[in-house]
């Protein structure tokens, strides 16, 4: 294309930025660490901006050969960087998305003793993140795949005084690493059988193999061993234990990393590597399965949280399994798209939930909302925007995407495409479950809130804006003004995409076909189980059938609504008499399915019990070495000398053995001057 | 001129260090003159050293900047020095580390400092020397003088048990040293001379007599020295006791370098003069080092003495080592060097950082700290970068090193490589825990609130690790450039067994 594209100033940027307030952001005023964090991440904004108007109609990658990193033996990797359309959407979000975040943060974290560590980390976060996204090789990949993990894990652990937070931190660390192991073994696996990470010459190999469609052979471990990756980064079952935990970090982070941008890695990783993914019917199975699953099941637990940002935490992890269905149904685009509008969606409604919880001085508990439409109508309306847009309305942006991956996937199974539906009908009742209990009613919390700063100094947002002004207010501009941006981006995000049984023409679509022009649905269908491929209705029904199947979809919405208003709305003492007559299956969706404490009675007690007891005290200490110090004691009876040595006078005995060493060298010398 | 300086310096740069120690018993006893003078001398050798990977010739195999000069005939001794890429960065990692040793030793020893450092200048030499040596005897020599030094520092200026750690310590790898030593002289026998060079050309050209029987006893012999070194799983239990009771400088040089002559044995000796042997019996090895990988890191993560979570935590990294060494594939080896190195950089700094918590309280158990981040930002900062060194975090040491050995051992057999690659999740948990333990939550006792951040000499001690952990991570090929011809060459007589029985 262009010499003069440098691409990886892109991450760079932000780095330099995290660089100079980690470094020296002791010393400077809020305003200068602002002006640092926010130029040069709006620099890479700006950068990425540039970027897409002049190259998003690529026919071939651009690939930005930086400096050798790896050389050993016939093994290399690059810092090279890679640019199509797909990475080109991922930029626009991370930057975009990132870039009004950390404008929200100002107004946020103003008030807190961490501000320069906090920019410096959000900084950081931007600098790993765009290496992911930007990367041309699966190494550079893995960079970035890391690096948004410690950065998670500091943010997480923002305010590391409180030790739910440090542990949150640690788990969210950890168990991405589980699936950095399954990442790293595809990893291995690739180098093993192709010699080379590098996505240029990786795919270029892998599309002239055939589709595994009897055997699971080498591509379908490596897809399934990428998702395992996915699964991690992403919050899939079952490595999705850590995202509501981490939910303990500043609100600015739950919606830049934990909804919006890092959360979608494995998402992106999946699409990134489709052209393997095409190829393994199986390990697309495994992807689409794991995606509705996860879907499904976290939006059942978002049903009963009562804290506003767990139910955002769960609904970002099933919204994470639609992408994921998405992926496993081959229909790339729309997860992608998806991902998109969700970055938006969802990424206000943590930024509204923050401002919220800001109103509030640090209350997060919905059942002590209430009645907050009038008294924080900014934030009402644009959250109001985005519940309608994650419940899948139309013409809000999540409707388009929502839909057009249930369309796909009823193309491959009904299965699918039912309990995608039943989840859409889900999130509809439990996004305006959060939206009743939040705004409307009667205020529920103490008096006097807004004033209630007593409660630690780590609460999340336990500052008020101008000391003791008293009762809820609402946010500084410089947070609101996020929260319209991506109120707008929420409505209109999804007029890219636009299918033709609604009258548009799905530019989103045809943007990434560069990227997923390969035609892959017919050996999917192939490779699917007949059964499951014998379900889905005749594909020439075309559009008036696509029709249907959105009616449907809205349908859903609508009754999600329907309900949540008639329980939380009309007849708020219901809530509490259907829990009451569920009985046990409540407290099992209230207790997140005891997955927790499953984990931790089968996996973590048994690890560290068996190590203390097993391994260290038993076989190290009483077995390896008491065996040890035995012969020791035997040999000691034996020798005099030796028991002389054991007398504990250490230095006596380096005495001598210094003494002959030098009669040695003594000796040698003398030889060697002979 | 630079053939001149290039063949003396070796000579320079082992002998300075034993130079210093000897001039400074004519230093009078003023503590603080001690210390500069040390310090002048190490970073001096480290200076020098420098020269080493700057006029190395990247392109060439084999050893460089040899020296060799005929020094007793009866016995047939070389005085025969030479450096590759494998040893070349040993030697500078221990001139890197050993300038460090003396700043963090600083005020932490305040009795016998004249006798402190002296004994700690000709450990230098002595580490340097194990390296630099070509000559079996002069290397049995340094492999030796090794230990004296070293059970003196965990004596006399150790902590508690310093005794009986010291009296372990040497006890335990003098004695499986004799059977290296035993095989040497075994090869001085039928080959007459003790230069490494020759002895092995002698070997490849099949002109030693019994060697076909003899071969895996000497094997063995060489093996045993090194293994106990590494330490492999089970002959580590030394290990944790001489770190916990070793003063931090003593603990920095034997996770650092001292360990890291067990693994250069390894492919100097096991790799170099056996091949054949070598490749017969990995498999058991390979199965001590994977379990030594995990079952260290296990046992690390349940100790609740820093000290010892960091020495069983080496274990499970030198497992790494051995494994990428006897994949024999060129990751395995060029991972396998980068560990050492990379292990002697952030575990060094480990125990440093351990050290400057243990001057300051006098305890390395973990439960008596907590929410030390809030008094101690910068060295919380300094630790957790080391930390995120350790764990393998991309663009930082750690990662390449344990990359390519994961790589090369899975390229030799997948289980190999799926194995070992869980040492990602173990490191992470115990480091990241006992951080959480020690760093997070509130200061729960009171002492704890008044412990003072990082000196200004502590930070001078600390940021060098700092930059060189990032340049290892960022710019890895410096130092495999140069590794990587002498990987290749150490592989050469294994492509030559495989085509051998390809041929077959």
């Amino acid at each position: 294309m262009t010499p003069n594209l440098h691409l990886c100033l892109i991450p760079l940027l932000p780095l330099i930025g995290a660089a100079i307030n980690g470094l020296l952001g002791r010393r400077f005023s809020r305003l200068q660490v602002s002006a640092i964090a926010l130029g040069f991440c709006g620099a890479a904004f700006v950068m990425a901006l540039w970027v897409a108007a002049r190259f998003s109609s690529l026919t071939v990658p651009y690939i930005e050969y930086v400096a050798p990193w790896i050389r050993a033996g016939d093994f290399r990797a690059d810092f090279a960087f890679y640019l199509d359309q797909l990475s080109l959407v991922m930029l626009l979000v991370v930057t975009g998305v990132g870039f009004l975040i950390h404008v929200y943060s100002v107004g946020y974290m103003w008030k807190d003793s961490g501000f320069y560590r906090f920019f410096s980390y959000l900084n950081l976060f931007m600098f790993f993140m765009l290496t992911l996204v930007l990367a041309g090789n699966y190494l550079v990949m893995f960079i970035g795949w890391e690096g948004v993990g410690l950065a998670s894990y500091l943010l997480i652990g923002f305010w590391f005084t409180k030790d739910s937070a440090a542990s949150a931190g640690k788990k969210a660390f950890i168990v991405n690493r589980i699936g950095d192991f399954g990442f790293l073994i595809g990893l291995f696996l690739m180098i093993k059988h192709f010699g080379s990470l590098n996505f240029t010459q990786l795919f270029q190999t892998v599309s002239g193999m055939g589709v595994e469609k009897d055997e699971a052979g080498l591509l379908t471990a490596i897809g399934v061993l990428l998702m395992v990756g996915a699964a991690g980064k992403s919050a899939q079952i079952p490595l999705y234990v850590w995202l509501p935990d981490a939910m303990e970090g500043p609100t600015p982070v739950s919606a830049l990393i934990h909804a919006a941008t890092m959360v979608t890695a494995g998402v992106y990783m999946v699409a990134r590597s489709h052209v393997i993914f095409e190829r393994a019917p199986l390990a697309l199975m495994v992807v689409a399965i794991i995606g509705t699953l996860t879907a499904l099941f976290a939006a059942t637990i978002g049903l009963v949280q009562t804290d506003i940002k767990k139910v955002l935490a769960y609904s970002t992890v099933s919204q994470l399994g639609y992408m994921f269905m998405a992926c496993g149904v081959a229909a790339f685009s729309a997860g992608i798209f998806h991902l998109m509008t969700h970055a938006f969606f969802k990424g206000l409604l943590f930024l509204a939930a923050g401002s919220v919880i800001h109103s509030l001085g640090g209350e997060q508990d919905m059942r002590l909302m209430g009645g907050l439409r009038t008294k924080i109508p900014w934030t009402f309306w644009t959250m109001t925007a985005a519940t309608f847009a994650i419940a899948g309305f139309p013409p809000f942006a999540g409707f388009f995407s929502k839909d057009e991956i249930l369309w796909r996937a009823s193309r491959v199974s009904l299965v699918y495409w039912g309990i995608g539906l039943f989840t859409a009908f889900l999130t509809s009742f439990y996004m305006f479950r959060l939206w009743f209990l939040t705004f409307f009613g009667e205020y529920r919390g103490p008096e006097g809130a807004g004033l209630g700063h007593g409660a630690g100094q780590h609460h999340d947002a336990a500052h008020s804006d101008v000391p003791g002004d008293g009762g809820i207010h609402e946010s500084p501009r410089v947070m609101l003004i996020p929260l319209a941006i991506l109120a707008v981006l929420s409505v209109i995000g999804g007029w890219v995409g636009v299918p033709g049984s609604l009258g548009g023409s799905n530019h989103f679509g045809k943007f990434l076909s560069p990227v997923f022009h390969s035609t892959i649905p017919a050996a999917v269908s192939e490779g699917m189980p007949p059964e499951e491929r014998t379900e889905g209705p005749e594909p020439t029904a075309g559009a008036r059938q696509e029709l249907l199947y959105t009616t449907v979809s809205v349908g859903a919405a609508f009754l999600g609504l329907f309900l949540a208003w008639l329980l939380y709305w009309r007849r708020p003492e219901l809530p509490q008499r259907i829990a009451d007559s569920l009985g046990g299956l409540y407290h099992t969706v209230l207790h997140k399915y005891y997955v927790d404490e499953l984990y931790g009675m089968l996996v973590v007690k048994p690890v560290v019990d068996g190590s203390t007891r097993i391994l260290w005290q038993g076989i190290d200490q009483n077995v390896i070495d008491a065996t040890v110090n035995d012969s020791a004691d035997s040999a000691r009876h034996l020798s005099d000398a030796v028991r002389h040595m054991q007398s504990g006078n250490i230095r006596s005995y380096a005495g001598w053995v210094a003494l002959g060493a030098a009669l040695v060298i003594a000796y040698m010398v003398w030889m060697g001057v002979q | 001129m630079t053939t001149a300086i290039d063949s003396s310096i070796l000579t320079l740069v082992t002998f300075i260090p034993l130079t210093g120690g000897l001039l400074l018993l004519l230093v009078p006893r003023r503590d603080r003159d001690i210390r500069i003078f040390s310090l002048v001398v190490t970073l001096l050798a480290f200076v020098l050293s420098l020269h080493l990977p700057v006029h190395f010739h990247r392109m060439q195999g084999g050893f460089q900047y040899e020296v060799n000069k005929h020094w007793i005939s009866s016995p047939n001794i070389h005085y025969h020095m030479g450096v590759d890429g494998f040893s070349l960065w040993l030697v500078v990692l221990t001139t890197f580390l050993t300038p460090l040793c003396v700043l963090i030793s600083w005020n932490s020893i305040h009795e016998r400092v004249k006798e402190f450092f002296i004994i700690l200048l000709i450990l230098e030499t002595a580490l340097i020397g194990v390296f630099t040596s070509l000559d079996m005897f002069l290397f049995y020599f340094f492999w030796e003088a090794t230990l004296i030094p070293m059970a003196l520092l965990i004596g006399m200026y150790g902590h508690g048990r310093r005794v009986y750690a010291a009296v372990k310590f040497f006890l335990y790898t003098m004695i499986a040293s004799v059977f290296m030593l035993a095989a040497i002289l075994w090869l001085y026998s039928k080959v007459g001379t003790f230069d490494f060079v020759t002895v092995q050309r002698v070997i490849r050209g099949g002109n030693v007599e019994n060697f076909g029987g003899a071969a895996i006893w000497l094997f063995l012999g060489f093996f045993i020295a090194f293994a106990v070194k590494v330490p492999l799983f089970p002959l580590h239990t030394w290990l944790p006791d001489a770190h916990v009771e070793a003063p931090t400088a003593g603990s920095v040089l034997l996770a650092g370098v001292l360990l890291k002559m067990g693994t250069y044995g390894m492919l100097r000796f096991n790799l170099g003069l056996f091949p054949e042997q070598s490749r017969q019996n990995a498999p058991w090895i390979i199965a001590l080092a994977l379990i030594g990988i995990i079952y260290g890191a296990l046992v690390a993560m349940v100790q609740p003495n820093m000290k010892k979570l960091i020495a069983y935590s080496s274990i499970s990294h030198l497992g790494f080592v051995v494994l990428g060494i006897f994949s024999f594939t060129a990751a395995g080896l060029n991972g396998a060097e980068f560990v050492m190195l990379a292990h002697g950089v952030s575990t060094g700094a480990l125990f440093m950082l351990a050290g400057i918590l243990y001057e300051r309280r006098h305890t390395y158990e973990i439960a008596e700290f907590g929410g030390l981040a809030t008094p101690m930002p910068m060295y919380a900062a300094f630790f957790l970068f080391i930390v995120l060194a350790s764990v393998g975090l991309p663009l930082l040491n750690g990662f390449v090193g344990e990359f390519l050995v994961l790589s090369g051992a899975f390229a030799a057999r997948a289980v190999y490589g799926i194995l070992a690659a869980t040492g990602v999740i173990w490191s992470a948990c115990y480091l990241l825990w006992m951080y959480q333990r020690v760093f997070f939550g509130k200061v729960t006792q009171d002492v704890n609130n008044s412990l003072t951040d990082l000196s200004r000499r502590e930070k001078i001690a600390l940021w060098p690790i700092a930059v060189v952990a990032l340049s290892m991570g960022v710019a890895p090929l410096l130092w495999l450039s140069m590794i990587d011809p002498a990987a290749r060459t150490a592989l050469a007589p294994f492509s030559q067994i495989v085509s051998s029985v390809v041929g077959q």
